[in-house]
């Protein structure tokens, strides 16, 4: 075994460089011992401390009337009305995924779920956003069966539905995978928990599975490069869940905060008891002291730093007021879990840590649990605006043949194949389940007749061409996914996927794909509400592709005035609202077909946006449409046939632009919704598209048949495919994921 | 009436149960802990689905042994009505109140869409009021719903089998695309298929609803249902 001397323990063996190091010298007043110093590595580490990120993120804006409590604790908390209130945030669990995909994704899953659980809310629901390298690829395959599977065995267990995600696929996901799994709450708005310690002499409760040698170093190991022997060296990195466990602490904690004698709890996720000790301790100002010998262990013989540093699953820390800690025991004991008093709540604003009857550790929670803040260099990558020449000429193409490919790519293609293999009705609140419409829509039956819609958007393939661009596109996606469902925004969650941050070229991607976030989220007025950043996602094949994700939570104010995507009516008619430009700049055609990622993706007009989403939430809530769809990954080519076949019936329909053929049928544009009416109804909804500041309002056809025909404006045929042929195009995961 | 939803650590459909019941047909619920051995004089008692103790070594196999079987038991002993749900029909299984076994679904994945299945037995409490080959709509989510029993048992059970899947919508392997089945008796029935979460017409489907109120008028109006014809191997014993 080996042992800790300061002689063997440089700031560097444990992720902090000298100046870290002077830094705790510091705030401490004296050399770190080893222990202490592992601990600051692993709370300095980039996933834990944000020490990268967190003056960047400042400017995301995190207020809202409705806000109940953003970012800064476990999760958001948003009202939705009549006393009940939804919590969420997303998550990434890239690298653990990257080494063991089963058990990464299916420990993302655990992870984000007690997030949730922290703010004294009911997990309903999870959405996942996955990418992957080409599903050709034999490893990425494999790990996106993996992926797939261990998201399945948790979330299923669990009991907490997986409603919605998206899967996109790009080589440069090939080595390091992205797993960012959002979970959704619902709570009384006078049952918010949170996590600052309060009261000297409150006993410390630990609560949950047993502490294993699992998962120690897991927070520093996420924050660096993945290399060649990451899957062999690290995969004591990896958590190993325990489903059943997580189900058990759910109803056990919920319980326990039924009682009122909880007076603070914070799961034990990255760097563990450390991370739970110090984070409530500096929250709410006061100290702690704890006494490692009554953790409940799985194996003897560990060491304390083990015991502090491991990031076993299904563990929460609580702090509940003095007597009332045998009556909280109980309650975890009776759900089958452990729970155990390892300590007690002190005035003095010090941690202390004790083990085998010696003080090991000994200092301010402040001085931990605040990492230093940086803001490293900044600098464009010079060849980026090269990338935005798009070529003179691209080879002629046949319209049907093209869209059939497109129908069959990864990222556009039918999700079916992954989501059956998820529970998506436990619960029973999926009135609009995945593959339904761009976002779930899920009824709050405490509260009749509202639900809540929650939807996930990212583009790494528009970020990588403009970071800016790219990720207000992705923020005006969520918000269309929600519109098309009839719900208004609430507030968001992002997770930002990047490279090394130190890296100037990385670190100037990261900041302006956060400007792009915060105008659009600004101009659209959604709050965000926490989330979480990943960097150090490279191989030795190269960076990702810059991933900002972003889920976005909406609310319906009654379930019975919602719409999906499929076409409903034979004889209604289809209309397009928006009149932005097609353009094949940075479009999955380009990619798909021709190879080629190029172009600068369109700077969405977030004024005309808004005032598009609102009509067609006014459209909706009204009753006039009876179908939603907005136009996206493939353009209004895959809109339309995606609606057709998802209504398994035909349509034929004339497209107003005077483009190419191509740019016509697959250039992208944001702001563009189609929406099917009936006849009659079609007047109404040109009024409403006039009173919302003379929205572009186009006929393009009508519902029937079996087969969708496009013509272009000279009513030239460009596309004209059977329904069914399409379906099984749609459905090509199936070859890959069942 | 009074049901009863037994909770099992790891159960995840007792609550969907309870709400049905409960909400949308106003019955009076209880719920019965798995530790405990007293039924608390119910008139049905529902397993619900879920993962019960983690489905650790095989679906419904630690259930199986939990205090509160030997009551579900002896109160199924009694001719009153007991319906195993998914993971509940797991646990019937392994307890021995219902033939035959699960194994894990021939795609060997977990399985969660939408299903139609036809009434095969209108002799048991739950679809007594139903009609021979009626189709119901409801959703599957299991990982291990694939029926299985050698082919002399198929043959003697034929007459128990309740539910089957309709043609070309067999989710998981099933023998005979059995998605539910009965005791001898036919007062304990098994299925896979989630009534809880068709019972709402905003989910999609009512039709789970017919089987719960079957039970509900058939304990409080006192029905009698047909005794099940007895078996070939019965007859020829």
């Amino acid at each position: 075994m080996r042992t800790l001397s300061p002689s063997t323990l440089s700031p560097e063996a444990v992720g902090l460089t000298r100046s870290e190091y002077d830094e705790i010298v510091r705030r401490l007043g004296r050399d770190p011992t080893p222990l202490e110093l592992q601990l600051f590595g692993v709370m300095w580490s980039e996933h834990c401390g944000y020490k990268h990120s967190k003056l960047t993120l400042q400017s995301l804006p995190s207020s809202a009337p409705h806000l109940l409590q953003g970012p800064g604790e476990n999760a958001g908390v948003i009202d939705i009305g009549d006393g009940w209130a939804v919590a969420f945030k997303m998550e990434s669990h890239n690298h653990p995924s990257a080494v063991d995909p089963y058990n990464g994704a299916a420990t993302g899953i655990g992870g984000i779920i007690r997030d949730i659980l922290s703010m004294g809310a009911r997990p309903i629901a999870l959405v996942d956003s996955l990418r992957f390298g080409p599903l050709t690829d034999p490893k990425s395959r494999r790990i996106a069966t993996g992926i797939v599977a261990g998201i399945a065995a948790y979330g299923n267990c669990v009991g907490v539905p997986t409603v919605a995600g998206e899967i996109l696929c790009d080589p440069g996901y090939r080595d390091n995978p992205l797993v960012n799994v959002a979970c959704l709450g619902l709570l009384r708005h006078n049952r918010i928990a949170r996590s600052r310690a309060a009261g000297p002499g409150n006993p410390v409760l630990y609560a949950g599975a047993r502490t294993g040698r699992d998962g120690i170093g897991g927070a520093a190991f996420a924050s660096e490069e993945l290399h060649e022997a990451s899957e062999h060296e690290d995969r004591a990195s990896v958590q190993i869940g325990d489903p059943l466990a997580g189900k058990l602490l759910i109803e056990a904690t919920l319980e326990a905060l039924g009682t009122g004698d909880v007076v603070a709890l914070q799961d034990m996720g990255a760097a563990g008891l450390t991370c739970a000790t110090s984070e409530m301790s500096a929250r709410g100002g006061v100290g702690m002291i704890i006494d490692l010998d009554r953790v409940p262990l799985r194996e003897t013989s560990m060491r304390a730093d083990e015991i502090f540093r491991s990031e076993s699953q299904e563990r929460m820390l609580l702090v509940v007021r003095s007597g009332s800690e045998n009556r909280i025991s109980s309650i975890f004991r009776r759900w089958g879990l452990q729970a155990a008093v390892i300590g007690y709540v002190t005035a003095d604003r010090e941690l202390r840590v004790e083990y085998r009857d010696s003080p090991v550790v000994s200092l301010p929670p402040y001085a931990l649990a605040e990492a230093p803040a940086y803001r490293p260099a900044a600098c464009e990558p010079p060849e980026l605006a090269e990338q935005w020449i798009m070529p003179d000429v691209l080879p002629t193409v046949d319209p049907g043949s093209a869209l059939m490919s497109l129908l069959r790519g990864s990222d556009v293609a039918a999700k079916r194949a992954v989501f059956e293999q998820y529970d998506h009705m436990v619960q029973i609140r999926t009135v609009v389940p995945p593959g339904g419409a761009g976002a779930a829509v899920l009824r709050i039956h405490e509260s009749p007749p509202k639900a809540v819609a929650i939807t996930v958007d990212g583009n790494g393939r528009l970020c990588a061409l403009d970071p800016y661009r790219g990720a207000k596109l992705a923020v005006a996606e969520a918000a269309a996914n929600l519109a098309c469902v009839g719900a208004e925004s609430l507030g968001a969650t992002d997770c930002l996927n990047f490279g090394n941050p130190e890296d100037p070229e990385v670190f100037w991607t990261f900041r302006q794909a956060v400007m792009g976030i915060t105008d659009a989220c600004r101009a659209l007025q959604i709050p965000v509400v926490g989330g979480n950043v990943s960097f150090y996602n490279e191989s030795p094949e190269g960076l990702v592709p810059p991933t900002p994700v972003v889920a976005m939570v909406g609310l319906v104010r009654d379930v019975a005035q919602i719409a999906t995507q499929s076409f409903k009516t034979e004889g209604d008619v289809v209309v397009l609202l928006g009149s932005s430009a097609p353009d094949l700049a940075a479009s999955y055609f380009l990619e798909l077909i021709h190879g080629l990622s190029r172009g600068r993706p369109t700077d969405v007009d977030l004024t005309t946006h808004a005032s598009i989403l609102a009509a067609v939430r006014e459209a909706i809530v009204s009753g006039l449409v009876r179908s939603a769809h907005d136009c996206s990954d493939g353009g209004i080519a895959v809109a339309l046939a995606e609606s057709a076949i998802a209504g398994r019936v035909g349509v034929a329909v004339t497209l107003p632009y005077d483009h190419r053929a191509e740019v016509a049928l697959f250039g992208e544009a944001p702001s563009r919704v189609v929406v099917s009416v009936s006849p009659d109804r079609l007047p109404d909804l040109q009024i409403l598209a006039a009173n919302h500041g003379g929205i572009e309002l186009v006929v393009l056809g009508r519902i029937g048949g079996s087969r969708l025909s496009i013509a272009g404006p000279d009513a030239r045929p460009m596309i004209d495919l059977s329904i069914e042929e399409m379906s099984d195009a749609y459905e090509s995961l199936r070859e890959v994921f069942s | 009436m009074r049901f009863g939803v037994v909770i099992f650590p790891g159960s995840n459909c007792d609550h969907d149960c309870i709400h049905v019941l409960r909400n949308v047909l106003a019955q009076d619920v209880v719920e019965l802990w798995h530790g405990d051995s007293l039924l608390d004089d119910v008139d049905c008692v529902v397993l619900p689905g879920g993962f019960a103790y983690g489905d650790y070594l095989r679906a419904g196999a630690v259930a199986a042994t939990s205090p509160i079987m030997p009551s579900v038991k002896s109160f199924a002993a009694s001719g009153k009505p007991v319906l195993g749900i998914c993971n509940g029909f797991q646990v019937l299984l392994e307890a021995g109140l219902l033939p035959g076994a699960m194994l894990r679904n021939q795609s060997l994945q977990f399985r969660c869409r939408q299903v139609l299945m036809s009434v095969e037995s209108t002799k048991t409490p739950f679809t007594w009021n139903l009609r021979e080959g009626q189709i119901l709509q409801m959703p599957v989510a299991h990982g291990e719903g694939n029926y299985f029993a050698p082919k002399d048992l198929l043959d003697d059970i034929e007459r128990q089998v309740v539910f089957r899947y309709a043609e070309d919508a067999n989710p998981n392997g099933s023998a005979r695309f059995i998605a539910g089945v009965c005791n001898k008796a036919g007062n304990v029935v098994g299925l896979m298929p989630h009534p809880e979460r068709a019972s709402e017409a905003i989910l999609g489907s009512t039709d789970g609803r017919l089987i719960f109120e079957a039970v509900i008028e058939y304990v409080t109006s006192r029905s009698r249902v047909p005794a099940l014809p007895r078996s070939r191997a019965e007859a020829l014993r």
